[in-house]
């Protein structure tokens, strides 16, 4: 009677209860609404500034990061070697994190910013993450960059993402390359500009070898929209007589899905930046049992500290699928 | 005599609590009420050791926490509410287990359809939604003769999820709207316009209407019985869906209090109304930009 093929990941990761870690604060009242409100973190002190003398100060800053690295680059070690930090248990490592990258405008309307510095401060957190992933054993990172609602945002802001995801890719190929990061680009790609279009093939071509971690980009994704495509791609597939309707499963839409481009399609662990508790139309199948944690902090202000909370909340977590330990 | 003044204090003082509540509800109605809420009730087990209970007694625990839950929502103004009773992966606990939430989903089910149950008092027409076919066959009759009994209550919805998981919700509708494409494309061809349509060049705009939609697939949905909850609530602290309404919860708020499901009061969903409402401008006028 129960012959159905469930979704359900075939490692077992069902864990005993681990004595909880001495943390100065509980983890749990991260996402408990009844908690008080932890003190608020200060803003980086806000010096009366003009934009100008911001944007050269964040020139300064990146030019200062791209000579760390070309130097690190010669020695041919990257600058931060970080090993697993004591908190954290290698074996309960998540292999796929999510991570939805909220937050950007607000930091920047805090600080009397542009948005776009905003999503510049945004880019240098996810660049952050990305090598402490890469160093900490994660296999998969898909992170939300451009959602498919995101369209009607105002065309200066839109037009500075595409931009910026242009920069980002071009800066950043050659360490992908050098770290052996695959990068994979999902999302309806058709309404990107064509010089991107184009950056994006180029780039998931010169890295598809690449197995250390794999770095999953939504852009234009919308997750809804990836299971009508889905479903489509089936029914054709039926229509051309390649499929019976009976044949149709759970598991032969994981395959059709978007994320079938990754060995690991269910993230263990998803982040969301902002304080917002909501999924926004982002992977909607692949999150049927996946732990959600979700951070007050803003996307920029994310960083290695902020990470490790959200790991060592998820290593606490008793992963059931509906069964009983 | 003194047992006489006992109960009729008590029904005075359970008549000022209700007068209480509505009071309150009155004030929150001024503002934003949610439309639907959905509740994942979980920790019954654990509240049963906690309590040190004997097995299967939290679960009825937790069922007249259900009921209270109801009526606060009811009297509200919630139109909406869904549960998750018994997801497919349950079916994975151990026999006896399984058996106990059968007789006890069955014996309640039974006691909805009496004249003085909660959906008869509030007008609430029930649902049971799932792969109905994998209950067994008493529990199944019962869903059936209680979703016929409240077909014509139509003040507010209550939508119970068993044998479900939305994966299997979104594979059977895939399956339906791939069967439905599927027989009007065989009736077009048998009708011979299909034929005149690939003589003449199949055209881009006919290959795109012959797509299958979103609304193909959402009204194949077992949830299409409600609209997309505002709130979802997940007790006993753990942040996770758990394979519920993951289509349908695209972009409603989530909460996860660490009270365990048995324990939820009324403070509890005093608090979830009152963060829904701050929220609420904030996400309309998100939502109105989509």
């Amino acid at each position: 009677m129960l012959s159905l093929p469930l979704p359900i990941p075939t490692k077992n990761t069902l864990i005993p209860l681990r004595p909880k870690h001495s943390c100065s604060r509980s983890t749990r009242a991260q996402t408990h609404p009844f908690s008080p409100l932890p003190s608020p973190k200060p803003l980086k002190p806000l010096e009366p500034t003009t934009v100008a003398r911001v944007a050269l100060r964040e020139h300064v800053q990146e030019e200062e990061e791209e000579e760390r690295r070309d130097r690190s680059a010669l020695a041919g070690v990257s600058p931060e070697g970080e090993p697993l930090p004591s908190e954290l248990q290698d074996d309960l490592m998540p292999k796929h994190v999510a991570v939805i990258m909220d937050g950007n405008g607000r930091w920047a309307r805090q600080r009397g910013l542009p948005a776009s510095a905003g999503h510049n401060a945004g880019a240098r957190s996810l660049r952050e993450l990305v090598e402490l992933c890469g160093h900490w054993g994660i296999r998969v990172l898909t992170v939300f960059a451009f959602s498919y609602d995101n369209w009607i945002r105002p065309k200066v802001e839109v037009d500075f993402l595409m931009t910026l995801f242009e920069r980002e890719i071009k800066s950043q190929l050659d360490i992908f390359l050098r770290e052996g990061i695959r990068i994979s680009v999902i999302g309806d790609s058709s309404k990107l500009p064509e010089s991107l279009q184009k950056l994006i093939s180029d780039a998931e071509e010169a890295t598809k070898a690449n197995s250390r971690l794999q770095l999953i980009v939504a852009v234009s994704y919308s997750g809804k929209y990836d299971i009508i495509q889905a479903c489509r791609s089936i029914a054709s597939k039926v229509k051309d007589g390649a499929l019976e309707l009976e044949d149709i499963s759970e598991s032969l839409i994981e395959q059709e899905l978007e994320t079938n481009c990754t060995e690991f399609p269910y993230p263990d662990l998803l982040i969301r930046t902002s304080g917002e508790q909501r999924v926004s139309n982002f992977l909607l199948w692949q999150l049927a049992y996946t732990e959600f944690f979700f951070a007050r902090e803003l996307w920029p202000d994310f960083g290695k500290s902020e990470f490790v909370e959200a790991l060592i909340s998820f290593q606490q977590r008793q992963r059931r699928y509906g069964a009983r330990l | 005599m003194e047992k006489g003044i006992g109960s009729r204090i008590n029904q005075i003082w359970g008549n000022l609590v209700t007068f209480m509540r509505r009071s309150i509800f009155c004030v929150l109605s001024v503002g934003p009420i949610p439309n639907h809420i959905a509740f994942i009730m979980d920790g019954n087990r654990r509240y049963g050791k906690k309590q040190n209970l004997m097995k299967g007694t939290g679960h009825r625990v937790g069922f007249l926490a259900l009921m209270s839950m109801l009526k606060y929502c009811y009297e509200l103004g919630v139109q909406y509410v869904t549960i998750y009773a018994f997801s497919i992966d349950n079916f994975k606990r151990c026999p006896e287990e399984v058996q106990s939430l059968m007789d006890l989903m069955q014996e309640k089910i039974e006691g909805l359809i009496k004249e003085e149950s909660i959906v008869n008092r509030y007008g609430v027409r029930v649902h049971f939604l799932g792969n109905l076919k994998l209950l067994s066959e008493p529990v199944r009759l019962a869903a059936e003769r209680a979703m016929m009994a409240t077909a014509n209550n139509s003040k507010a919805v209550l939508s119970i999820c068993v044998a479900y998981t939305s994966t299997n919700e979104i594979l059977h509708a895939v399956q339906k709207s791939c069967e439905e494409k599927w027989e009007e494309i065989s009736k077009l061809n048998t009708s011979g316009s299909g034929y005149g349509l690939i003589q003449l060049g199949w055209n881009e705009k006919d290959e795109r209407e012959n797509l299958i939609k979103l609304i193909d697939i959402e009204k194949h949905m077992y949830m299409v019985v409600a609209p997309d909850p505002d709130i979802l609530i997940r007790t006993s602290g753990e942040t996770r869906l758990s394979n519920f309404l993951l289509w349908q919860s695209a972009y409603c708020s989530l909460y996860s209090p660490s009270v365990l499901w048995p324990e939820i009061g009324f403070r509890h969903f005093l608090w979830t109304i009152l963060n829904f409402q701050r929220n609420h401008f904030y996400l309309e006028k998100k939502r109105k930009q989509l």
